[in-house]
């Protein structure tokens, strides 16, 4: 026992710290292919990453937001009557749907902030698709006295006006992006180009793993704290890891922060879940690592979904959080290196797992969060009673009861 | 640091026997329409552009401004595509053997394509360089090795933010002419400001032996003369982007090429005084 938990500790410290390598990649995938324009700026931001990433007092402030501000830790909860309904290994929810806003999205907002602010900048900038990132970038920023501007495409703003309403509340001004397939791929464009120009005096939040270097190791290492935290439970609370990790992956940031901390356990299994829509053999899903293939978007190598001519397609997920074309370099990475395995769930899958979680267990998940669940339950389904597989509740499913009303024809 | 010539490098080599400011037009493949683009081109030509560059249409223009965004997606949306890209310059090259063509776009499409592949057919289409806005120097390495294999230069950006050392390390990858953008911004954001030009340019200079293109926030024949003041040449994007922008037929688009990119070439040619008569004609 003793000699499991120093092992746990040296191994959590600092997994495979030689990746991302000095020039931002995992391996083939991954680094920095943005416009010259933008590589003083993120050479900038590596600068700082890497200084505050090892201040003493910056994680500290760090620490003390988590705990004061964002409520962490959040609590790992045994899903009991999931369990039951499984017939398998104990299914377990490291709780970020707990948190301040809702979902795991504020660890890397809190972070990125206090970033901000130790660089002097006076603005900070996001894009969003289902608007929980960008309500999470309002939020902090709100606390920190800084002018927030959040980019959304113009049919998430359509789908999502009650956080449209929360972000204004806060006081962020929400810019429409009326181009391409006014989604998140577009939003997260428009941000770039903003921050090109305004560089000077922006931050630019990037609300997932994905992105040009040093975006996507940065927002792993703000996420980390939810594996940290999990690794640690687990082990207090069931004297041993985990046998399964379980976390939906759209750009992949709430899976990269559980994942992280467990890199080096080999034992420990990890399921990231895409959003397969419809069903992968057609064209309507967001699966880009079940289904799609190695190209450039958004500033690094990574898998992705394009048609033969390299134009980056339409996706669909009944989850605008997982609606996204690409996905982290570093799960590109984990992927090929067999040590992640990526599998798919649809539409009605998760809604099938929100309805069953929520009359379950009482807790309502968010439909992103649903993809998790839905596959939790499968795989639990085939392991032993004594096993646990831990499942990132992500998100709470508040911001969903209107889409889910729609699609099952009530009106609310 | 040339590995090897060919038609830019004539070009720039001409341009600096004649004394004369290059001119560099961009306009969208596909855009205002699919059809019209090689009239396009010639006409260009005809008003007194020295090198063109074309862009292959993208669905996610990252740093492009609005302009040459919406361009992008009209072109896509009327079925253009990389084959048409090159089509498109191979036709082009059956009555202009000598104006380079640099093609501008993003690296997803080109490695869809496959680099190999990308580099024989654009080199057997006729093209002379390429920009790949996404691909910095620190991306090339197989870009320009596959290029250089095929003689296409890879062109690199400059930006008020690159730093010297940045510069140092871009010089022996990059080929045809370095590309300066005078401003922070996406393509077609505000206005330059030419003051802070000449020592940017000196650095380049400094540092490479080749051209200096300066481009992004150039719309009026005033600009281009304050930029051509300093650099080899002139890049104008945007601006002749929008102008073209709903052009139906080749009779319109020609006449907009000819008024617009006449007034930008007089300007420029008011600027070489020492150039020889027929130059400037």
């Amino acid at each position: 026992m003793v000699e499991v938990v120093e092992k746990a500790t040296a191994a959590s410290a600092d997994p495979r710290q030689a990746l991302p390598d000095a020039s931002g990649h995992f391996g083939r995938f991954g680094g920095r292919f943005v416009s010259e324009t933008l590589m003083a700026a993120l050479e900038e931001l590596e600068q700082a990453w890497l200084k505050y990433r090892d201040d003493v007092e910056f994680q500290a402030e760090l620490d003390s937001d988590l705990a004061h501000f964002v409520g962490r830790p959040s609590p790992l909860y045994l899903a009991e009557r999931l369990t039951a309904h499984a017939g398998g290994a104990r299914i377990v929810f490291k709780r970020e749907d707990l948190n301040h806003t809702g979902a795991h999205k504020i660890n890397n907002t809190v972070g990125q902030a206090l970033l901000a602010r130790a660089m002097g900048k006076q603005r900070v900038i996001a894009e969003t698709g289902a608007g929980q990132h960008g309500v999470a970038s309002a939020t902090v920023a709100a606390r920190l006295g800084m002018k927030c501007v959040v980019y959304m495409g113009a049919d998430d703003i359509k789908r999502q006006a009650i956080n449209v309403f929360r972000m204004k509340l806060l006081g962020a001004e929400v810019v429409s992006v009326d181009s391409g397939s006014r989604t998140l791929k577009d939003a997260l464009n428009e941000a770039m180009r903003y921050w090109v120009t305004n560089v000077d005096d922006t931050f630019y939040i990037l609300g997932t793993v994905a992105g040009p270097h040093p975006y996507p190791a940065l927002v792993r290492d703000f996420n980390a704290v939810v594996g940290r935290e999990a690794r640690r439970q687990c082990m207090d609370e069931y004297g041993k890891l985990p046998d399964a990790l379980v976390a939906c992956v759209g750009g992949g940031s709430n899976a990269m922060g559980l994942f992280y901390p467990f890199i080096d356990d080999r034992e420990v299994e990890m399921y990231g879940v895409e959003a397969a829509g419809r069903g992968l053999s057609g064209l309507e899903h967001a699966a880009s690592l079940c289904a799609g293939r190695v190209g450039v978007l958004h500033g690094s190598r990574t898998y992705l979904l394009d048609d033969d001519a390299g134009q980056i397609r339409h996706t669909h997920s009944v989850s605008a959080g997982l609606d996204y074309p690409g996905v982290g370099p570093e799960h590109a990475w984990l992927k090929d290196s067999h040590r992640a395995q990526y599998v798919g769930v649809t539409d009605d899958e998760a809604l099938e797992a929100f309805h069953l979680c929520t009359r379950k267990e009482g807790i309502m998940p968010a439909l992103e969060s649903a993809h998790a669940v839905a596959w939790a339950i499968k795989q639990a389904a085939g392991m032993d009673r004594d096993q646990v597989v831990l499942v990132n509740m992500s998100g709470r499913g508040d911001k969903d009861i209107h889409t889910v009303a729609d699609l099952e024809g009530i009106s609310i | 640091m040339t590995r090897f010539s060919n038609r830019i490098d004539r070009r720039f080599a001409e341009l600096a026997e004649r004394g004369r400011t290059g001119l560099i037009p961009y306009v969208t493949a596909g855009h205002p329409k699919p059809e019209l683009t090689v009239d396009i081109m010639h006409a260009l030509v005809a008003g007194g552009a020295d090198l063109l560059e074309l862009g292959i249409p993208f669905s996610d223009v990252m740093a492009d401004g609005p302009v040459i965004q919406h361009a992008c997606e009209a072109a896509l949306k009327q079925g253009m595509t990389l084959d048409k890209v090159f089509a498109q310059v191979a036709e082009f090259r059956r009555r202009d053997a000598d104006t380079p063509v640099i093609l501008m776009g993003y690296m997803n499409p080109v490695e869809r394509r496959g680099l190999e592949t990308f580099a024989e057919q654009a080199a057997e289409a006729g093209v002379d360089g390429l920009l790949i806005v996404d691909c910095p120097a620190d991306e090339a390495a197989d870009t320009t090795r596959v290029f250089d294999e095929h003689e296409l230069h890879q062109i690199f950006l400059v930006a008020p933010t690159t730093t010297e050392s940045r510069i140092e390390r871009m010089a022996p990858l990059a080929g045809g002419f370095i590309y300066y953008v005078s401003l922070k911004g996406v393509t077609g954001s505000a206005a330059l400001n030419a003051d802070e030009l000449a020592p940017a340019v000196d650095s380049i200079r400094a540092r490479s032996d080749l051209p200096v293109a300066v481009g992004f926030g150039i719309s009026t024949p005033e600009q281009a003369r304050a930029v051509g003041a300093v650099a080899d040449a002139v890049v104008i994007g945007s601006a002749l982007v929008r102008k073209l922008d709903g052009a139906e037929s080749r009779e319109v688009a020609g006449d907009i090429v000819a008024d617009y990119i006449g007034s930008i070439r007089a300007a420029l040619d008011g600027l070489d005084e020492s150039a020889p008569v027929e130059a400037r004609a």
